[in-house]
């Protein structure tokens, strides 16, 4: 037994009834249909205008492009080409695709290591440590940032205490990485792991046993039955943390004032798409960044969902 | 089922209405004010109302005494944020073309980055020369450019170096006058096991091009007459030596590159881990306010006037320091007006805002009365640090052109500085790809280079 295989998928939908039944059910079928609209309605209401709408504007403002000195003019797409020769955006981009490379990989392991350790630990304690890991995303991102960013501080935080002077500072341009990779790994992995975790309680523990009377040992029932089964829920979480950390703000945003420069305006594309549109009054240029930030976003998402389409199910 | 569908459209109609409702609130705001939602509640309803954005300490009291002080015009304040985030909000509004309120606080080296974007009002039609008489010529160029005047001033901020004197003593230092004298009591204060001299902050740029200023660098040239005309020079000799001093200041070790405004910097100076600070008129107050002079920490700090170039001839520079400028959105200018000069214009007003060390004020009438010339500065020790120091500062002030978009400017700065301090860069080369950077911005935003 070298693969256990998924969970069977449900099968293709069922055949309408009967064709004798069908007719006799239209009239009362168009009233659930009016019934189904009316209950999308406030959904679809606040989704047309605070995602559509803004999105569809953002994308207009982006055809046209205005200099300080000089008026508004329609531009096509000028404001994309200079997107995309503009280091300070594509650092950005590079930015953001080294950390998801080194913050992702580190998320899955605390998320799943401790997913696994608490779907075979069953006592009181693990329901403690279950809320406990997952506290710190019930933290506003911005608060947690504020927090770290007095526990990195070089004067009075807990590094300064144990190492005095050598103290490595955390924000340094040469420590930036890890200083973030930590906040952002210590934000999201709890809530990675209740998704694991929850995966890892929809196996049918009749598996284990099975796997125990054909001799496993809990290590090869983690690794061989239930990482498989739950890969599916593992593609998710992956998804999730790379359309995060693609579109990291909020953690840099905060730390910047206190990184002594080492955290510029164009640190990650959605700052400086912020700091272009509210700082620089670059509205035009800074929803061509934004657009450009989907674009490569949308990109990577589909080659990656692409790449796993065995397992991840999204694009079947 | 009927009255479930009912209902549901009835919900779904009300989310819609409310949704309108919000868009047509917003539209009105420029127009009209609800008193009700001033900060500052406001008796006299029949009056003209302003609305006003401001984040003094004092606003309120400053609103409450104007209010008091006039029947026909009242003032609504609202605090939109302390500086960027007030900005930010005011940036919405102007892109927007709605929502900004008819007077606004504005930072000096703000003003032209709005007035660039037609987003202030030029006051001299709305009698602005009235009050230039309260104002010395420096705190009138800062909010002019050529004809226009985009705000009058409030208060300023003439440079100084405070320094601990507990360090000084200690090694055996005193005030350094000239930059040289600077460098060599941070040698000694280095070779004994002292504390750093000063810091060379990267995050706030404005001080660093003030000392640029200081040895005669003149980096903006702009006039709003001719608004597509710029002339850049940040890279000319005078700044490249005083960003070399510094950074040849840091290299040695001799001065910190800690970020300023930040509880590390204050911490750091309440400890006596910089020997001077060199910084602006509001800087006792801010530090007070920030828990420095307190306690353990009481009694260490005095002022002395900037250190020199060139001794024969001193210059004196600033900064910080804000005005009220009238915004293009407000439907009341002649009223706006009236309140821009004004508003904390009034003795009660500046009294209590000096005293309470918010603000330097730069009115006249205060600079030139006896209580605030003998004030004995309590942070200070009983320094009279107004007339040793910040007056004659003020007075000497000759002003200076901000950037026209200050905002990018600062921000390509502090890239640069904190280059700097990383080692990265000379103070030449960074100011060499300051200027190269910032060129090709203004030609990218329209500007023709002179």
């Amino acid at each position: 037994m070298a693969t256990l295989h998924t969970a069977p998928r449900p099968d293709a939908p069922t055949a309408g009834p009967p064709a004798g039944q069908r007719r006799r059910k239209q009239g009362r079928g168009r009233s659930q249909g009016l019934i189904g609209w009316a209950f999308l309605a406030p959904f679809a209401v606040v989704f047309l205008v605070f995602l559509i709408a803004p999105l569809l504007y953002a994308f207009y403002l982006s055809l046209y492009t205005k200099g300080l000195a000089t008026g508004e003019r329609f531009a096509g797409l000028e404001n994309y080409s200079r997107a995309f020769s503009d280091p300070s955006f594509l650092n950005g981009v590079w930015f953001v695709v080294r950390f998801s490379f080194i913050v992702i990989p580190a998320q899955m392991i605390v998320a799943l290591a401790a997913a696994l350790v608490l779907d075979s630990v069953t006592s009181r304690f693990s329901r403690f440590a279950r809320l406990m890991i997952f506290i710190p995303y019930a933290i506003p991102a911005v608060i947690g940032a504020v927090i770290w960013g007095f526990l990195y501080s070089p004067s009075f935080g807990p590094l300064e205490q144990l190492f005095g002077d050598d103290a490595p500072f955390l924000l340094s341009p040469d420590n930036l990485f890890y200083g973030f990779t930590n906040v952002v790994t210590w934000q999201w992995a709890g809530y990675f792991m209740i998704i694991l975790y929850a995966a890892l309680q929809g196996i049918d523990p009749s598996v284990y046993e099975a796997a125990k009377i054909d001799g496993a040992g809990s290590w090869q029932i983690a690794t061989r039955i239930k990482i498989p089964m739950i890969s599916s829920a593992l593609i998710l979480v992956l998804v999730f943390s790379l359309i995060g950390t693609l579109q990291f703000f909020a953690e840099p945003q905060v730390l910047t004032p206190i990184s002594n420069g080492a955290i510029g305006t164009d640190i990650t594309p959605n700052v400086y798409a912020f700091n272009l549109a509210f700082r620089f009054a670059q509205f035009n240029y800074a929803s061509a960044i934004s657009f450009a930030l989907g674009i490569v976003v949308f990109i990577g998402v589909y080659i990656f969902l692409f790449a796993t389409r065995k397992r991840g199910g999204f694009l079947q | 089922m009927k009255n479930r569908v009912l209902a549901a459209v009835i919900g779904a109609g009300t989310v819609v209405a409310s949704l309108s409702a919000c868009g047509g609130g917003e539209e009105e705001a420029g127009a009209a004010v609800d008193p009700g939602s001033c900060s500052v509640p406001i008796t006299k309803t029949e009056a003209a109302i302003v609305s006003v954005w401001a984040w003094y300490p004092n606003a309120a009291t400053v609103v409450e005494n104007f209010n008091e002080g006039h029947d026909d015009v009242q003032v609504c304040l609202t605090n939109a944020g302390q500086g960027a985030d007030e900005y930010a909000r005011f940036q919405t509004a102007v892109s927007a073309g709605t929502g900004a309120p008819d007077v606004i606080m504005l930072e000096t080296d703000t003003v032209p980055v709005f007035a660039l974007q037609e987003a202030l009002v030029d006051l001299t039609e709305y009698g602005a020369a009235d009050v230039q008489g309260n104002f010395g010529e420096g705190a009138w160029k800062d909010v002019s450019s050529g004809d226009a005047v985009y705000g009058i001033p409030v208060d300023g901020g003439p440079m100084a170096m405070m320094y601990r004197t507990d360090v000084f003593e200690q090694y055996g230092i005193t005030p350094p006058t000239t930059w040289d004298e600077y460098r060599a009591a941070g040698e000694k204060l280095k070779a004994e096991g002292g504390p750093l001299m000063g810091d060379l902050p990267a995050n706030v740029p404005a001080p660093t091009v003030a000392l640029m200023q200081q040895n005669g660098a003149e980096p903006w040239v702009y006039d709003s007459a001719n608004p597509t005309e710029l002339s850049i020079d940040l890279n000319g000799p005078e700044s490249k030596e005083v960003l070399d001093y510094w950074a040849g200041l840091v290299e040695d070790g001799i001065v910190g590159t800690q970020d300023q405004f930040t509880t590390d910097y204050i911490a750091g100076a309440i400890a006596g881990d910089y020997a001077t600070y060199i910084s602006a008129a509001w800087a006792p107050g801010y530090l007070t306010g920030a828990g420095a002079g307190e306690g353990a920490d009481a009694g260490n700090w005095a002022v002395a006037p900037l250190p020199q170039w060139d001794t024969a001839n001193p210059v004196s520079v600033n900064w910080g320091g804000s005005v009220w400028s009238v915004t293009s959105q407000s439907q009341q200018k002649e009223n706006a007006a009236l309140v821009a000069k004004e508003l904390y214009a009034d003795e009660a007003s500046l009294t209590d805002g000096w005293e309470s060390q918010t603000i330097f004020p730069l009115n006249q009438s205060i600079l030139t009365s006896q209580e605030f010339i003998d004030n004995e500065t309590e942070f200070f020790s009983g320094q009279t640090a107004n007339k040793d120091v910040y007056i004659p500062a003020a007075e000497a002030y000759e002003g200076s052109t901000y950037s026209p978009f200050g905002t990018t400017f600062y921000a390509q700065f502090t890239e640069e500085i904190a280059a700097i301090n990383n080692g990265e860069k000379s103070g030449s080369q960074a100011l060499d790809d300051l200027q190269a950077e910032m060129e090709t911005y203004a030609t990218q935003q329209g500007f023709t280079l002179k």
